[in-house]
């Protein structure tokens, strides 16, 4: 079931990846990420699994270049996503853990928010805006200011901004752990709908084993400091029993 | 039943007009007092201590009717601004070089520290030795008291950024330009406003010591004039120029805000 990806037809592609913290041969310095090698094809939606301090978050903004690699290399489309920064800009969209909407913009102002950066036009920008906030069953709350919406509108809201630059990476930080679970399973199952009918590579970071089946095709579970203890692969077809022993596994190595 | 929605209705209104005027009349209620009590001293005291408020009412009356009276008020005015204005953008970008780097707020800070204790009338009479012109004297005067506050003030704003948002923003790969438009201005503005209000009354009360000294004009030169008549109504009704035009600048700064900031959520309890 090990997923086989060759790096050179790999959306994501990190070879050999070590991120230290503080200041390399002294006690302070802390590795977050030692010697990963993880390759994502396009398309998929690959699950990240791990405890908390595993170093997730690490190699999710060293994807997004937003922390530059101590050591190895980053490619995303093959281009280093922290040295070719503004190249991506408009083809990697991040959906984070807390919504981050601006409390000053309306929800149509924040879901337009990345098209501003690209330069769109502002009536175009404005349809794009409204046609996801209305996907995600948001119409008729464009002119609300965050404040005013509800924690499961302001994470559609997030989504809906993410999607609307029209990015082919989506990276998503934990985007649903902060909401009810009743919300937080409409929205994925809403989220993995969006991601399949776009044909977008997304790479998914959670600490729930639920969440990671239910949403990725892959999933790779870390331990700590952030080296793959266990990559799976499966597919909608992939009988329930199977995805139990799969559920069972990862347990397993996350108990170990 | 039917009757009743629309005498509740009604009693509501009056419930809230009610409210209102309560409202007003207590905000209004402290500058009666002082009236009262102003004008009953000036029952019993002489008319260059306590003049009638009525002689204060016609004073302001005929400084704003005369063209060269109210064009004094004006210069004052002007001299304010200019010098906030000054300060503030110089405040503005010496903040951001210390946002930007260590070293610069390393260096800056403990002058700025400096500058803050050292008293206006000090940056008068040192303004006076260095320079010629009155008009740039006064506004090197209040440049120099106001911009510590102002420096200090947008840096605090520019600290308090949240990480969170700048990141979301960044994740969008902004230039220098939008990222500045989009995030830091909109999260700076609430700062800038109250800066801009607290730097107002100090300029208005600085502005007042540095024309005693060194100008030709406007309303500390007037006030001096007043002091050397021993003419307390013409005193009270110049000061009460600068007191207006403060009322009126930082109404229009709360109209800004309530207008700019509706975005912001209001709990039902306060403080």
């Amino acid at each position: 079931m090990r997923d086989s990806v060759t790096s050179s037809d790999a959306a994501i592609h990190l070879d050999r990846v070590s991120k230290v913290f503080g200041k390399l041969g002294t006690e302070a310095a802390y590795c977050a990420v030692d010697g990963l090698d993880l390759d994502v094809r396009p398309g998929q939606m690959l699950a990240i699994l791990g405890k908390t301090g595993c170093g997730k978050s690490t190699i999710f903004n060293m994807i997004a270049g937003l922390t530059e690699p101590s050591s190895g290399t980053v490619r995303v489309s093959g281009r280093d996503p922290f040295a070719e920064f503004d190249w991506f800009r408009g083809r990697i969209a991040i959906v984070f853990q807390n919504d981050r909407l601006l409390p000053w913009r309306s929800a149509l102002q924040n879901v337009e928010l990345g098209l501003e950066m690209l330069e769109v036009p502002a009536a175009e920008r404005r349809t794009t805006a409204q046609l996801w906030l209305t996907r995600l069953g948001l119409g008729g709350h464009e002119a609300d200011f965050p404040h005013a919406l509800s924690g499961g509108m302001r994470q559609r809201v997030s989504i809906a901004r993410a999607f609307a630059t029209n990015a082919n990476i989506l990276l998503c930080d934990e985007p649903f752990s902060a909401l009810d679970e009743s919300t937080a399973r409409r929205l994925r199952a809403e989220f993995v709908r969006l991601v399949k009918e776009n044909g977008k590579t997304a790479v998914f970071i959670t600490h729930s084993i639920s969440e990671a089946l239910e949403i990725g095709d892959r999933i790779v579970v870390l331990k700590r400091p952030a080296m793959i203890a266990y990559d799976v692969s499966f597919d909608i077809g992939t009988a329930a029993e199977e995805r139990e022993l799969i559920r069972s596994r990862i347990g397993d190595v996350l108990a170990a | 039943m039917s009757e009743s929605v629309p005498r509740s209705g009604a009693s509501r209104l009056a419930n809230h007009l009610l409210a209102a005027a309560k409202r007003f009349g207590l905000s209004v209620l402290p500058f009666v007092v002082v009236i009262l009590v102003w004008q009953f001293a000036s029952l019993f005291f002489p008319r260059f201590l306590f003049p009638s408020l009525i002689d204060v009412f016609w004073r302001c009356l005929q400084i704003f009717s005369d063209g060269s009276m109210f064009a004094d008020v004006l210069a004052t005015i002007f001299r304010i601004l200019a010098g906030l204005a000054g300060a503030f953008v110089i405040g503005g970008l010496l903040a951001l070089l210390m946002v930007y780097s260590r070293a610069v707020d390393r260096f800056l800070s403990p002058i700025l520290t400096l500058f803050q204790g050292i008293p206006a009338l000090s940056w008068v009479v040192f303004a006076i030795i260095w320079f010629h012109g009155v008009e740039f004297r006064i506004f090197f005067i209040m440049v120099m008291t106001t911009l510590p506050a102002f420096t200090f003030q947008v840096l605090g704003a520019l600290r308090a950024m949240s990480r969170d948002l700048m990141e979301m923003v960044f994740s969008f790969r902004p230039t220098r330009l939008k990222l500045f438009r989009v995030m830091i201005a909109p999260a700076i503005l609430p700062d800038i406003l109250t800066a801009w209000k607290v730097n107002l009354g100090n300029a208005s009360r600085v502005v007042v010591v540095a024309e005693l000294v060194g100008a030709t004009g406007g309303v500390g030169y007037q006030l001096l004039q007043q002091q050397q008549l021993f003419d307390m109504a013409g005193a009270l009704a110049w000061t009460l120029q600068l007191v207006f035009f403060v009322l009126i600048a930082q109404s229009a700064l709360t109209l800004i805000e309530t207008t700019v900031f509706r975005y912001r959520a209001v709990s039902e309890r306060g403080i």
